[in-house]
């Protein structure tokens, strides 16, 4: 075989795959929506505001509850030490009702 | 049409067998490529997926949550601001919400408590998130301490643990009855840590927020459209992470893209001027540079994209999460549900392999209009 078919035949399996992408994740979608795959009632009923994606700072645990200064209320000049702070930024500022 | 098709695949040919004769070089240049293609389509993958988890858990978030503010921390909020709040018109429910963070000085992890009066949430019972059952070595039936402010521990027994496929929700929660929650933070009566405000018109909304606000100015009232406005800004490209693995990425290819356009090789230039001398037409020349730069770039582009698609949703993005963790000792677990949007990857292509490809051939194609004999001499 040439080298240029392999090329293209390698082009044409990467894009085959590509296209097969959104295909995959469609499937995978419908099957987290399955009873079997909710996540349990009782979760559901706590009405949870916030994903649990980093637990060692209370800002950002839970960042949609946090305040713009939660970061540094630790005493009065206090820096921002947490590695995942730099990370998550503070929420954006609330419109006052 | 079939004459035009053998001569771009005798050209192909000639352009792959000239990158093999530089193997070496054109081995690093794709493997550089490769890598930077892979972290930008990573982190594309990974926002697109936490921004659809965030927005699963949100569309079960209460209308409206009303804390209390004193000197800039939040504080408990009596009950009896409930009791007024659901006499405003428009409002439906007012719940109270008892919730609070646990420092664990036995490993150093953070727990988020809360208590609920469900069937497993009965006094002595608790509901763990499987990060907590983790850390603690704990299966269901088994009884774990909590440490208390008085001198007897709270012994609580595992009644669920919830499963791996939640971990992005409850890693970290334990859920306990009112009374152990008292009992374990020695929570004063009269007392909750929020409320949880449901309207019967969400258009009413920001009047609803306007009423408390006015009725109790020390009450901080925040809209379900503000937290999810703050998981846009933690996702948008603009957000710390994405903007800082953007950054990087961008200036590695830039830098790696100059490299290409600023010249060829001397090597380089002395095969222009042969080809030219032999024969070969500058758009033949552009067309070799054309097809030498695809060569890399598609490559690149797929396998870049395809490994990083299983990065993130078959291994749980390892590279991202190792900087997500910081110190926390608790991580959760998470197999992301897959996100593919093919708006953003046409993009990531154009941004990558059409500059790419631009620089191979805008040096090429100075050197192709010199004459044959300078090319070669220079």
């Amino acid at each position: 075989m040439r080298n240029s078919s392999r090329f293209l035949l390698f082009v044409v399996v990467g894009v085959t795959v590509i296209a097969l992408l959104p295909c995959h994740a469609h499937y995978r979608q419908q099957a987290s929506l399955r009873p079997m795959n909710r996540p349990p009632e009782e979760l559901t009923e706590l009405q949870l505001t916030d994903l649990c994606l980093v637990t060692e700072a209370r800002h950002t645990r839970h960042p949609s509850l946090a305040d713009r200064h939660a970061p540094f209320q630790e005493h009065p000049l206090a820096l921002e030490f947490f590695p995942s702070g730099s990370f998550i930024l503070p929420p954006s500022p609330h419109d006052s009702p | 049409m079939i004459r035009t098709g053998e001569r771009q695949r005798n050209i192909l040919e000639f352009a792959l067998s000239s990158l093999h004769r530089r193997r070496g070089r054109n081995l690093s240049l794709l493997a550089m490529y490769v890598l930077i293609i892979f972290v930008l389509a990573s982190l594309l993958f990974f926002v697109s997926a936490l921004k659809r988890e965030a927005a699963l858990v949100l569309h079960d978030a209460p209308d409206l949550i009303v804390q209390r503010m004193i000197a800039g921390r939040q504080e408990l909020i009596p009950v009896e601001y409930g009791a007024e709040i659901a006499s405003i018109r428009g409002v439906a429910e007012v719940r109270s919400r008892l919730w609070g963070y646990y420092f664990d000085s036995w490993n150093g992890a953070n727990y988020t408590v809360i208590a609920h009066n469900s069937p497993t949430g009965t006094e002595g019972g608790a509901a763990i998130g499987s990060g907590v059952a983790r850390s603690r070595k704990v299966k269901v039936g088994e009884m774990f301490p909590l440490r208390t402010p008085g001198t007897e521990p709270l012994l609580l027994e595992v009644k669920t643990i919830f499963p791996d496929s939640s971990d992005l929700r409850a890693a970290d929660l334990i859920i306990i009855s009112t009374a152990d929650f008292s009992r374990l933070f020695n929570f004063p009566v009269g007392k909750v840590t929020d409320l949880a405000v449901t309207v019967t018109n969400v258009r009413e909304l920001p009047t609803v927020a306007a009423k408390i606000a006015s009725l109790h100015p020390d009450s901080r009232p925040i809209l379900k459209s503000e937290i999810q406005r703050t998981y846009q800004s933690i996702f948008d490209w603009r957000g710390g992470m994405t903007l800082l693995i953007l950054l990087s990425a961008v200036l590695s290819f830039i830098i790696f893209a100059w490299d290409r356009a600023t010249g060829l090789s001397a090597e380089e230039r002395k095969e222009i001027g042969i080809l030219k001398s032999i024969g070969w037409e500058t758009s033949d020349v552009l067309l070799l540079k054309f097809w030498e730069g695809c060569a890399i770039s598609l490559p690149a582009f797929l396998l870049g994209v395809i490994l990083a698609y299983g990065h993130v949703f078959f291994l749980s993005a390892p590279l991202f999460s190792q900087a997500l963790k910081g110190w926390s000792i608790l991580y959760p677990r998470f197999q992301l549900v897959p996100v593919v949007d093919i708006s953003q990857l046409l993009v990531l292509f154009f941004l990558t392999v059409i500059p790419y490809t631009t620089a191979t051939i805008i040096p090429s194609w100075r050197t192709a209009t010199i004459d044959p004999d300078a090319a070669m001499r220079s």
